[in-house]
């Protein structure tokens, strides 16, 4: 049945790379043990890559363990549960575990010691249940790519319409020096690690499943192995160690030989990757109802007394965990968040863990490289030939350094995926990397300050249209009110004249009139003074009301 | 906990300038032995006489253009143009020609044009070209192979002369050198001589030419102790190779663009054109292939381009050697190739993981 | 609810119609080379070019009547991309137009607004919101940083902010070359 175990996969190779010292064994003596229970958790809402969530408890309200307290905001983003239950004593900026040193909006809970769980349960028959359903609880679970990126596993763990997932990869390089916090979760947990592969197949309708590790890791790989024993669709590859295999890109090349193309995703191959982190969670969530409200992280370096691997609540402050490995915090020359090759230094030891805090690395001057200055590029190449991506670090590095951004975009700088390498072999001891996302974000920066002035242009020149039309408006109103005026005026003028001529009518027709009477009268006085005088005195007086009216 | 440097790697491979340098120099070493064997001690002197003058140069250089002279002046780059302008100027030289090549290679090629890093054209290049076209006579005259010299100059001897011009007593200059293999095939060949009369009347073995007293110009295979000395730099380069000091693209391009244009040749008349194995076995063939073109900051930058870099050397190189006015040609062949870097790096560029074309 | 979604809808198609049919009208056909500068220019508006607004300022530039050097919210960079247009050495901004100031954002203290809608005749991009009598407020998104509405606030209500950095938008600084510096 298995015939899988003795069949040798073919792999392929990514160009370039490098093999820093490993330092893995120093914190893989011990277990995965539990950290304790802080007495003040700061959870950043910011966890992931997309949207910030949204808070939906308030200040002073009582929270359980694993009750949503912000939820996803947009199509790109994730919930945040708590990760014990206690108090939300505030939600404002904190320090958070960025380059940037910056501050953002955290929530604060204030633990009450009692870790009381809020109402859950395990999704019974996930199998039956359609992949858009298990994808919904993914995200509910709050997921996110636990391999240190963040992104929502949701979404990865969408096919899309159009292609049916050829091949699903769990990934378990861990290729970056110093972390072992996914090896330890093989080691001792591969039967969650299986089960989570097991849904995220299902919600992807992946044919193939194939686990990858390095071959620095034997104990993991044989766990898994016997783990996945009775399954055939799913195979457990061991890769020989080289740094970046753990990036998702080259690690895909390794496996299937393709390549994933520049401005595309894995998905357009046919392939998905998640790590064996989130494969764990997939499992708690589905298997148990719990949310994604701890990890395990790596607490190592050599300002550590004890190294070794803690399951964390989100939240913890850094500085506990050391405090509780035996940490010395005044030797620390450099605490660095990841490892030594992509993650980042922090400036103060108190900042809370976060989704994406796979290792705290607290550095002492021994773990770390002399500084020695930089020097000008030889162009010796060097870089080049370690650069999975097949850059040209050299061009890059001249076009960041005199920050022409159009030549930098036409050496791809967009498609460095920031490993390292280049600066790790550079023997000129140029920061290459610190130039490129240097140049980066002058870029992002750019844009969208040229999109702000497209904007502002656009509603200026709507402005100025706005102000034109009301203007026209009101000069129309005007007019219009003027000639409506006007139109009044003239009416009554008409209705005077109209007025007086039917006046002028009437008073020239009454005086006809008259004139008739008078002549009749006239005439019959001059016939009637022979026979009737007292007509006559009639029309003496006659003439006198003509002439009356005449006068009026 | 101090101030954290920004960013990310926070762990560096140890190389350093120096240390490339440093390999570069150590490659250099079977092909100097082989130098000191056949052509005497004065390539010793030359080379540390350079190495002094360029450093100095360094040093004035980097005060004027208010550098630090630290990290600058130990990165080895000085040092390493020094050795190589010294390969390629006669052991027997005066002084003032390694000191004029030099200076030009460091202040001019080198410093004014941004000092390390941001020379377009090879210094050691420059400074041999402004010499060889400055004052022909003294760089092109060689001396034969020390066993068939007339008089075997002692380290001290050697000493005084290049900083003197004084021999001792007796002895004319004219006697202590003579012409490259390279220059002597391509006089012969002005002369109407087909290669095979001229080899087989200066490339006898030791006993003949002993006999007739000939001096002999060819070896087995290239110029006479010339192609020992192209095996040592071989040898070096290989090593270079192996340490991944310097990639095998630019080497390979450039051997195999001579080898196969010099074959052609030969093909078509094998008496006007000399053999493939004596063009990589002669001159500065395998200095230029594993350590003049190859100097990184001066060649073109990818991988295909360098590719491209490397042939066009490797033509240039034979069309120079067999048609050109000059006896041999790779300080020619390199500075015309710089010249084209920044085209063939607009044009060859690599190709990036997951796009296709470009 | 219904009816809300139906009207802002509306008015949405409405606001869209005539951004289209303005964009129709106040094209101006001809002088690319306007454009061209236009692009260049920041779009805040404030005037402090001594035009009416960046188009003018551009127009001016373009027929030669005005110095690449007067727009201080755009700056260094400004200048640089508009003497690289227009083929000219770049020169430092005229003090007269002003100084370089980081970039700020309006804010209105709104409790202090009484409503007088003099601000909302100020600002260039119809970037201030309410009606006669009601507080107004700032669509802090669209906010150019001109400054134009502080001045007319009878009550002194309007706040000109800098833009504060967040991690959304901080961006990694230029390596620290110190043997650069050292020079
Ligand atoms: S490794 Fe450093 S010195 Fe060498 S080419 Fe790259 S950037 Fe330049
Ligand atoms: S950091 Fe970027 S340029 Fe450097 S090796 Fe990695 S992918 Fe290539
Ligand atoms: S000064 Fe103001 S109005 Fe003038 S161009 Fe600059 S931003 Fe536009």
């Amino acid at each position: 049945m298995r015939q899988t175990v003795n069949r040798i996969r073919r792999l392929w190779k990514f160009r370039g790379g490098v093999h820093p010292p490993q330092q893995k064994n120093i914190s893989t003596s011990a277990p995965i043990s539990p950290a304790q229970l802080p007495e003040r958790l700061v959870l950043p809402l910011h966890q992931h890559i997309g949207e910030p969530a949204e808070p939906i408890v308030n200040i002073g309200d009582k929270v359980l363990k694993g009750q949503m307290i912000a939820r996803p905001q947009g199509y790109v983003s994730a919930p945040i549960h708590a990760p014990t239950s206690g108090t939300v004593i505030d939600i404002g900026n904190y320090p958070v575990p960025h380059p940037s040193s910056l501050s953002a909006t955290c929530m604060v809970i204030h633990s009450d010691g009692d870790d009381r769980w809020i109402e859950h349960h395990a999704v019974e028959d996930y199998f039956r249940l359609p992949p858009s359903e298990l994808r919904n609880l993914i995200r509910e679970a709050g997921i996110v790519g636990l391999g240190g990126a963040g992104f929502p596993s949701y979404i990865k763990f969408n096919p899309g319409q159009q292609k049916a997932i050829q091949t699903l990869i769990l990934n378990g390089v861990e290729c970056e020096p110093y972390i072992t916090c996914d090896d330890l979760l093989m080691r001792e947990r591969p039967q969650d690690i299986l089960s989570g592969l097991l849904i995220i197949q299902h919600a992807l309708q992946a044919h193939e499943c194939l686990v990858a590790i390095e071959d620095n890791k034997p104990e993991a790989f044989v766990a898994l192995r016997q783990a996945t024993e009775d399954y055939d669709n799913i195979e457990v590859v061991q890769v020989p160690t080289l740094y970046p295999q753990g990036s998702e890109k080259q690690l895909v090349k390794v496996l299937t030989g393709k390549e994933v193309p520049a401005d595309g995703l894995a998905l357009n191959i046919g392939v998905v990757c998640a790590n064996v982190g989130t494969a764990a969670a997939v499992h708690n969530a589905i298997h148990r109802g719990e949310p994604l409200i701890s990890r395990n992280v790596t607490i190592t370096g050599s300002a550590i007394g004890s190294p070794r691997n803690l399951n964390v609540l989100l939240g913890t402050p850094m500085r506990e965990l050391i405090e509780q490995c035996d940490g010395n915090l005044d030797r620390i020359e450099r605490l660095i968040m990841g490892g030594p090759m992509m993650g980042f230094a922090l400036h103060r030891p108190d900042l809370p863990v976060i989704k994406t805090t796979n290792c705290i690395l607290a550095a002492t001057a021994e773990d770390l490289p002399p500084q020695r200055p930089e020097l000008p590029c030889i162009r010796c190449g060097a870089c080049a030939d370690t650069c999975p991506v097949n850059l040209l670090p050299q061009q890059l590095y001249w076009y960041s350094k005199h920050q022409n951004l159009d030549k930098v975009q036409e050496f791809n700088l967009f498609d460095c995926i920031e490993c390292g390498c280049c600066s790790y072999v550079c023997p000129s001891n140029i920061p290459l990397v610190q130039y490129f996302r240097f140049a980066k974000g002058d870029i992002w920066t750019q844009e969208r300050e040229k999109e702000k002035s497209d904007i502002a242009r656009r509603r200026h020149e709507f402005h100025q249209f706005r102000v034109a039309r009301d203007k026209e408006e009101r000069q129309a109103k005007r007019n219009r009110k003027k000639a409506a005026l006007k139109a009044d005026t003239a009416a009554a003028e008409r209705d005077k004249k109209k007025a007086e001529i039917q006046a002028a009518i009437e008073r020239t027709q009454t005086r006809r009139q008259d004139a008739m009477k008078d002549a009749e009268m006239r005439r019959s006085s001059y016939q009637g003074r022979t026979r009737d005088h007292s007509t006559a005195g009639n029309a003496g007086q006659q003439p006198e009301n003509s002439s009356d009216t005449e006068q009026k | 906990m101090t101030s954290p440097t920004p960013t990310s790697p926070h762990t560096l491979a140890a190389a350093s300038i120096t240390r490339v340098m440093l390999r570069v120099i150590i490659a250099l070493i079977p092909g100097l032995a082989a130098y000191i064997w056949f052509f005497g001690w004065g390539i010793t002197i030359n080379i540390a006489f350079a190495v002094l003058v360029a450093l100095g140069a360094e040093a004035i250089m980097l005060q004027l253009r208010k550098r630090p002279l630290l990290p600058f002046l130990t990165d080895g780059s000085a040092i390493v143009t020094a050795v190589l302008l010294a390969f390629a100027i006669p052991p027997l030289a005066p002084w003032w020609i390694t000191f004029i090549g030099i200076i030009f290679a460091i202040v001019v090629a080198k410093q004014l044009y941004g000092g390390l890093g941001y020379n377009p054209f090879n210094p050691a290049m420059v400074g041999y070209v402004v010499l060889l076209i400055s004052f022909p006579r003294e760089m092109t005259s060689w001396v034969p192979t020390l066993s068939f010299s007339p008089y075997e100059l002692s380290f001290v001897e050697n000493a005084i002369f290049i900083f003197t011009g004084h021999l001792p007593a007796g002895l004319a200059i004219d006697a202590l050198t003579e012409a490259t293999p390279l220059d002597t095939l391509k006089t012969n060949l002005g002369l109407g001589n087909t290669v095979s009369e001229i080899k087989s009347q200066l490339g006898l073995d030791e006993a003949t030419s002993r006999l007739l007293s000939v001096i002999p110009i060819f070896g087995a295979i290239g110029g006479k102790g010339w192609e020992w000395i192209n095996g040592g730099f071989l040898l070096g380069g290989l090593w270079l190779i192996y340490k991944k000091v310097i990639g095998w693209q630019i080497p390979a391009a450039l051997l195999g663009s001579l080898v196969s244009i010099s074959v052609l040749f030969y093909i078509i008349d094998p008496d006007l054109y000399a053999s493939p194995v004596f063009h990589l076995f002669s001159g500065a063939t395998m200095l230029a292939a594993f350590f003049i073109a190859t100097d990184p900051v001066t060649a073109a930058t990818s991988n295909r381009g360098r590719l491209i870099y490397g042939v066009g050397i490797g033509i240039l190189m034979y069309i120079i050697r067999t048609w050109g006015g000059y006896p041999d040609s790779v300080a020619f062949a390199v500075l015309l190739m710089n010249m084209t870097v920044p085209i063939i790096d607009h044009y060859f560029k690599s190709r990036v993981f997951g796009r296709h074309g470009d | 609810m219904l009816s809300a979604l139906l009207a802002l809808s509306a008015l949405a198609i409405v606001f869209g119609l005539l951004l289209g049919f303005s964009a129709i009208k106040f094209k101006v056909e001809g002088d690319p080379l306007v454009e061209k500068i236009d692009a260049q220019l920041p779009q805040t508006q404030c005037g402090q070019c001594s035009y009416p607004g960046c188009r003018p300022y551009a127009e001016a530039i373009a027929k030669g009547e005005a110095d690449i050097n007067q727009c201080p919210p755009g700056g260094e960079t400004t200048i640089i991309a508009l003497a690289d247009l227009l083929e000219r050495d770049p020169k430092p901004l005229n003090p007269e137009n002003g100084e370089i100031k980081p970039k700020t954002v309006a804010i209105i203290d709104e409790p202090r607004c009484i409503g007088c809608t003099l601000c909302i005749q100020a600002c260039p991009v119809d970037a201030i919101l309410g009606a006669a009598k009601q507080m107004h407020t700032v669509i802090a998104r669209e906010c150019t940083g001109c400054d134009l509405c502080v001045e007319p606030c009878p009550v002194d209500c309007i706040d000109m902010v800098p833009i504060t950095q967040d991690i959304l938008t901080w961006k990694w600084p230029y390596p620290d070359t110190s043997l650069e510096k050292a020079s």
